[in-house]
């Protein structure tokens, strides 16, 4: 098995607010993340695809193929975008590392032709970064 | 929530101290010739890095593994104020015996971070420099 990574990055602004909860909480729970008008991150993800390269090619998958499909289901969904209010996927849940990171799985898993999706790595800053991937593959 | 994936929260932590590699167990001659200048007597120094990541359900209400404040309140209590600006031989007890090197001190903050409440210690990562890294993920790996 190869694993195969590629990388992208994207500059959105979010913030943290459940409505479910009052204000007070959300400012306890949530911090600064809770200021009301948002706040930006430069983002960087990490996409992990598996599988065996071609015999005829070489290739795990087609990089142009991948960078393609980033593009059309990332980029052009997250980047200079306000997570909570412009990406229906976000709707109703909190714009976290943890839950962009699911929900980009999401968006890529059916769209891999080849090979399988391994891993998303989703960097907020260099410092936080949330991992998903299938329960029982190994983490690396 | 798709129960087939699993979320892992990554954070980064730095501290700064310094460290004699010497093992009470080896000779002057022997010492030297393992460790090296690292077993130059009054010990150097590093800026270490270490990556703490953790695992758990997604909590609805918050998003979240972990809330960042807790696990880094826990961090700072557990290992980043006893090892920051602290000679590890001298000012870190289970480093009396231990030899402080970059494999002990990792194997030593996942003991401490084990127990983290909120959420499942996956591994410690530490970058003693840029170029060398250790991890340690229990007796699992």
């Amino acid at each position: 098995m190869v694993y195969l990574t590629r990388k992208l990055e994207f500059s959105a602004s979010h913030l943290y607010h459940n409505p479910a909860l009052s204000a007070e909480e959300n400012k306890r729970i949530f911090g600064k993340c809770n200021n009301p008008h948002g706040h930006g991150h430069n983002y960087t993800l990490e996409v992990t695809v598996a599988g065996e390269p071609d015999p005829v090619t070489g290739m795990v998958l087609d990089l142009k193929e991948l960078k393609e499909i980033l593009e059309r289901e990332i980029t052009q969904r997250m980047d200079h975008r306000f997570l909570n209010y412009e990406v229906a996927e976000l709707k109703g849940q909190i714009p976290t590392c943890e839950n962009i990171a699911r929900v980009i799985w999401n968006l890529l898993e059916p769209k891999i032709s080849k090979g399988r999706l391994h891993k998303v790595r989703l960097y907020e800053t260099p410092d936080l970064y949330a991992d998903c991937y299938r329960n029982g593959a190994h983490g690396t | 929530m798709n129960e087939a994936l699993k979320m892992e929260l990554g954070r980064r932590y730095r501290f700064s101290a310094s460290h004699r590699l010497h093992s009470s167990k080896l000779s002057e001659e022997e010492n030297r010739r393992v460790y090296g200048k690292c077993n130059n007597p009054h010990g150097h120094g590093h800026n270490y890095v270490v990556e703490v990541s953790v695992s758990g359900t997604v909590d609805p209400a918050m998003g979240m593994i972990a809330n960042l404040a807790d696990l880094d309140a826990f961090v700072e209590r557990e290992v980043i104020e006893p090892f920051d600006h602290k000679s590890l031989n001298e000012d870190v007890a289970a480093f009396r015996e231990n030899v402080p090197t970059t494999e002990n001190v990792c194997k030593e903050i996942y003991q401490r971070l084990k127990h983290f409440p909120k959420a499942k210690l996956e591994r410690v990562r530490v970058e003693e420099t840029g170029n060398n890294t250790f991890e340690y993920a229990g007796e699992k790996l």
